[in-house]
Parts: C-alpha cells; structure tokens; sequence
C-alpha cells in the first residue's frame, strides 16, 4: 500500500473514532496535522466533507489557531520562543543572528527548503530563558553562538547527545 | 498483586496507602530527580540514568530508590535532585557527580556539601499547598499520589458528605478563583448545583495562555491527580458526570504525564461509571487540546474550543454556570483553583481560611522570571508583598543591574515601579495599582529594558491574539501599536501620549471579554509610572536602555 493512502487511512481511523463528531474538530485537526505535517487545501475538504461540515468552517478554524500549518515546514525546524521572559532576556537578537547567519526571515524557510524559522509564544520553560527549539530539543539559557551551533548540527546531520 | 487490576472499593485505598508505607520503609533513601520541562534540557534523563546505575554499582538498590518525579521549583538551578529523608535538595547535578553523591550520602551518610542548595530563603517565605507533592512523588505512579493521602478526600465526600456539605466547605473556604478573574469558588459551584438542566459539565482550564507563566504546566507534570480529585469532588458537589481538561497543545509532557493519570484513575475506579464501586457516582474525563489562542483561556471562550469551534468569547449572561457547554450548566475552573479542593476538604475550610489575608485566602502559584537571581516557580501566601517576592524569594536583581519594574499578571499585567513593591498580594490591592493577580507571572524588569519598548511588546502580543470580535480591542490595539512603532522610531510627538491614554480607556472599557477589557492595562501602567520615558523618547529621541531607534536607518 503507498504511504498515501496509508496516512489516509490513519486519518479515517482517527475520525471514526470520534464518531465524526463536529466537537472533536480540533482533535481530528491535530491528528491530521500529526500525519501529514501540514494541512493543504485538499486535506481540509476532504475532512469537511467526512464530518458533513462547511469547508469554510474548516477554513476558519484552522486559521483561527496559530497552532495549525498550512503550508510545509522546512525539513528542520527552528522555533524561538518569543514569551515574556525570553523576550526579557534577549531572544530578538539571537533570531536576529539566525535570520542573518541562515538567511530566512522568522516565519520562513529557507530557498533550499532545508530550514525554517518559526516564533512562538512562550514553551513554558521561562526560567531557562531565552529559549530556542531546534527541531525537538530546546536549548535553554540560550547564547547566539550555542543557538547557531546546534541549527548548523541540526543541518549537517550531527544528533545531540540530550 | 497488580494494583492496576484492582478493583478498589473503600477500604481498599487504605490498604494501598499500607503496602506502600510497606514499600517505602524498605527503602533507607529516596532520591527524587526532577524530570519536568525545566530540567530536561539541562540533562535530568542522564542524571537519572546515572543514579539508577550508581545505586546498584554500590549495591544500595535495595535501600535506596530512584524515582523519577516532577518540579521542586528551583529551575536556575536545573538539573536538581531531592533526597529524602531530611529534604536534601542538590542543585545543578552533573551526570559526573553522581557516584559521589551516592557513595557520600547513600552509603556513608555525609551530603556533599558543596552540591547542595544553600538558598534558604528561597523556601523559608513559601507556602506550598498546591504543590505539597511536587518534586516528591512519581507522577507516573498513581500509588505514589494514594500514599500522600491522595484520593481520600474524595472517599470522604462520597462515604460522609452530601453535596451540599462540600459547597458549604468550600464556601466556609473563602477560596477564590486562580485563573485570574477571582471569583468565588463556592459561590460558583452553588449556582450550577442549583440549576435543574441536567446534563451538567465540568471544564478544567489548563490553557495556560500566558507568556512567562508556567505554574499550571508544572503542576500537571508533578502532581496531576491533585486536580483531578478536585475535579472530581467539584462534579459531586454541583452533580456533573462529564468533564474535559483543556490543555495547551504547547506542552507535550504536561499532555503525556495526564494521559497516563487519567487512565489509572480510571483503571482504579476513581473514574468510570461506578466510582469507588459504590453504585452513587459516576463521572468521565475526556482530555481536549488547544491550539495556540490566548483568548481560549477566557471562560466562554473556552467553551467554543472545546465544541471544536473557533475560540471566539461570548456576552454573558448567560453564565457557563447556566448556559455552558452545549447551553448547558458548565462549572469552569483552573487546575490551579481545582487541586486546593481535596486539601479544604481534608482539613475543613475553616482550616484554609486562615491562610492568606481574611478577603483573599489560601496561597497562589507565582512563576517567577525575568531579571531576577532566582527564577523559577514559587508558592506564596496572599498577603507577601511584591518587595518579598522580588528581593526574598527572588533574590533582587542579576550582575549588580538596578531595578526598575515588575510586571505581575501576564502579558495584560501591569508595570509596577520600585515605589509600589510594598503593595500586598490579592486580587484587590493588585487591581488598585493597575495591575492584575492574572495567572500569576511576575516578570522582574531591570535598566537594560526600556519601558516604551516594553509596552509595545505587549501591545503586539494582545494584536496578534485578539480574537477580532470587538472593534475597541481589534482596531483599537492595532493603532496603538501603530502609535508605538512611530514613537520608538523617532517620529513621536506629544499629541501620541494622549492618543495612547485615550485609545487604552476606550478598549478596557468597551470590550467584551476579558483580554480586551485587560490589554491596555502595561499601556496604561507605563504611562502612568514611566512617563518620563516616553517623553524622553518623545523629546530627545533618547532610548536610556538602548532598546529603540536602532533600526532605522535599517529600515528606511
């Protein structure tokens, strides 16, 4: 079976589950999110249709929340922590130094597609400010050297140890 | 036996608590490692890897246990270990380190000095009663929560209350709501319990929105039956047999250590059709994830969410109370509100009265964060004042910087000069200086912050998550931000201040829900206790700390 209809399937599940029930919306939003990474136009009118809801409802939901992508993420990913105390301890100039060091804009990827940086509105880890999230792994108390490191490692292909 | 398995009926919780006091009492030492969100990054798996291999290396295994467990509170100091008995608290534990500490404290008795945590005052000023188990129990082990009396509040309800001797505790209580708002809880529960319209819900909100605040995330990744058993006592009280916690999708282990609560409370009958297999209660527990919206945190905005809609807030009345999830009656509470419940139900809500001041009982959660020596999550008794927080608990300011502002309540907070640090902490008096108690984040500002950019930063964050209902917040905060970004760019005038004083006035006052009606409260603070940095910045086109006009020439 392709890996397609494979995810598909996984979705279907997902959704007979919660008896295709327009309160479990966002669950199945998540979900859907979870299999495929994003969600494309496609995939938002095939769930309206499963759930027998307007797509622009879907439509609304999905943009109301800045969780939800609708575009594909680069291949890693880079998510600076823009909360209260990391703004306080200087997060702005390290992704300053990423945008500059990688050259993507905060929201962006990169032309290779390769990196993305996104922004976030505090991981809740704000004693360790300023954070950086480089694909999983956060990196607390984090300088612009360390931060730039770890993305270059990231790129390159090198696991952390953490 | 598998405890799992087990079928627990009254007695059977006592028989629990037993076989762990058994289970315990084998053990001369236990060593808790905090492997909560703070102190993952910084290596708590391998510290915990290394003790459990340290343990048998010395042969102590027997003797001594390694649990895994949630926050102390000290995340400066991340990785730390607790070990007990005496409440032994190692700060910043290398992987490296830990043979000594075994082979020092564990097997010849002799702490190793240099590795502990000396800051006494850190402790000495709180009072943790929301997070009496957290650091110190396997939130992974419902047994670990039963031994610490846990889930015998409840029993006591069921077996010797009705519910309307819960309410009347909690009312006795004089509890109030943490989320923010600080209603009172018993008066909220006797309004649903009241209401015929059956079925009733309960929400848990753990949409910890807020940036810079953490408390409830901690909370969940400690101790999360604390709040469950509330909630639990709460859908008694008012007769609700369906609940949903709300969390944010933004906390993965938060997420993952309920997951495994909710189903061991529900694989021991404390939820389920036949709770406690006494055939009276039943209640079921569904968790619902947000998606990153701050304004999901408001309490009907909530209710949206979690019907799987937009997370757009509502006029009230009706009140959730009445007309809620579905439009039926809703009881909406915080985690952090929810896990007092089972204490006042232990030892009377007369006990808990008497904590705090006689208007504002009990304790709040603060995350404390920012410019200060000590950051990290702290429990205090209303009452302390933000000079005890900040300086005590908090330790002043870092690298001899001078201070210059708090921010308490969150991003809708107020900044609060040096001159109010003596103003007490409740909910009246926070709201007096123009701040709010909010969900508890107080963010200690120093010189190297300008408070003009500050504004701003809020102002940006309210834009981005207003929810676009009410013009005053959606068009209201855009132009103050546009005001803001002209005054930080050097093209400010005099006129702009009273436009900022005016603008702020009309959306706290003409707006539905609470983030508008909040948004402009740094706004307003700053101007109020700051003005001089506006007018600086105005006039001069000076930024003291640094922060503004540097990008000008940049962008232009």
């Amino acid at each position: 079976m392709s890996e397609k209809d494979n995810r598909r399937l996984l979705l279907e599940k997902a959704m007979k589950e919660r008896d295709y029930k327009e309160s479990a919306l966002l669950e199945i939003l998540h979900r859907a999110q979870e299999i495929y990474g994003y969600l494309d136009k496609d995939l938002l009118i095939d769930i309206s249709a499963s759930l027998n809801l307007p797509p622009s409802h879907i439509y609304g939901v999905v943009t109301f929340y800045s969780f939800f992508k609708l575009r594909k993420s680069g291949e890693h990913v880079v998510t600076a922590c823009l909360g209260t105390a990391c703004y306080v301890k200087g997060v702005e100039r390290i992704m300053e130094a990423i945008e500059q060091e990688f050259k993507l804009k905060r929201g962006g990827s990169t032309a290779d597609g390769k990196l993305s940086l996104l922004v976030t509105r505090c991981i809740g880890a704000c004693a360790m400010a300023p954070n950086i999230v480089v694909d999983d792994e956060v990196i607390g108390k984090a300088t612009t050297e360390e931060a730039i490191e770890k993305i270059r490692n990231a790129l390159g292909g090198v696991k952390s140890e953490t | 036996m598998h405890l799992e398995e087990l079928n627990l009926k009254l007695d059977d919780l006592q028989k629990i608590v037993e076989q762990e006091v058994d289970f315990e009492r084998a053990y001369k030492y236990r060593i808790n490692v905090c492997c909560s969100s703070g102190c993952v990054p910084f290596g708590a798996f391998k510290v915990l890897k290394a003790f459990e291999d340290a343990v048998k290396e010395f042969g102590v295994d027997n003797e001594c246990k390694v649990a895994r467990t949630g926050c102390v509170g000290t995340c400066a100091v991340a990785p730390v270990v607790l070990i007990e008995p005496g409440d032994y608290l190692y700060q910043s534990v290398k992987p490296e380190r830990v043979r000594e500490i075994v082979r020092d404290h564990v097997v010849s008795g002799l702490p190793v000095k240099d590795m502990l945590y000396k800051n006494q005052a850190y402790f000495q000023k709180q009072h943790r009663l929301v997070l009496r188990n957290a650091g110190k129990i396997d939130p992974s082990r419902i047994q670990d929560y039963i031994s610490a009396s846990g889930y015998s509040a409840l029993a006591k309800c069921l077996a010797t209350m009705t519910p309307q001797g819960v309410i009347y505790e909690i009312r006795t209580s004089g509890l109030r709501g943490r989320g923010g708002a600080g209603y009172p809880t018993g008066q909220k529960w006797a309004l649903v319990s009241r209401s015929h319209n059956t079925p009733k819900y309960i929400v848990a909100n753990l949409d910890e929105g807020d940036p810079g605040v953490f408390a409830n995330r901690t909370l969940a990744e400690a101790d999360p039956h604390a709040f469950i058993e509330g909630m639990l006592i709460a859908a008694y009280a008012i007769g609700a047999e369906k609940g949903y916690i709300y969390i944010r999708s933004e906390y993965p282990l938060a997420i993952q250590t309920l997951q495994k609560a909710i189903a061991q409370a529900k694989a021991m009958s404390f939820v389920g059709d036949n709770i406690l297999e006494l055939g009276t209660f039943k209640f079921d527990l569904e968790l619902r994830f947000g998606a990153g919206a701050f304004v999901a945190g408001e309490e009907t905005a909530i209710l949206s969410s979690v019907e799987g809609r937009r997370a757009m807030p509502r006029p009230r009345p009706p009140y959730p109370a009445n007309s809620g999830l579905w439009q039926k009656p809703t009881l909406i509470q915080n985690v952090e509100t929810l896990a007092n419940i089972p204490l006042i139900v232990q030892n009377g809500g007369l006990w808990f009265s008497k904590i705090g001041t006689p208007k504002c009982t009990g304790t709040k959660c603060f995350s404390l964060t920012g410019k200060t020596n000590n950051p990290g999550l702290i429990e205090v008794p209303m009452g302390i004042t933000l000079r005890e927080v900040v300086f005590d608990i908090g330790g002043g300011v870092p690298d001899g910087k001078k201070f210059k502002a708090v921010l308490v309540g969150g991003p809708s907070g107020g900044c609060l000069p040096e001159t109010l640090l003596e103003s007490p902490i409740d909910y009246d008096s926070l709201t007096k200086v123009g701040a709010i108690m909010g969900s508890g984040g107080i963010v200690v500002i120093d010189e190297e912050s300008c408070m003009v950019d500050t504004a701003r930063f809020f102002t940006e964050f309210c834009v981005d998550e207003s929810c676009g209902k009410c013009t005053p917040c959606r068009a209201g905060l855009a132009r103050e931000k546009e005001v803001f970004d002209k005054i930080t760019h050097g093209q400010g005038e005099m006129g702009d201040i009273t436009t900022l004083e005016k603008s702020s006035i009309y959306i706290r006052d003409a707006s539905l829900c609470g983030l508008g009606q909040t948004a402009p409260n740094p706004v307003i603070t700053t101007l109020r206790y700051f003005k001089d940095e506006y007018i600086q910045h105005i006039v001069e086109k000076k930024c003291e700390a640094g922060k503004c006009f540097k990008n000008r020439d940049e962008e232009e």
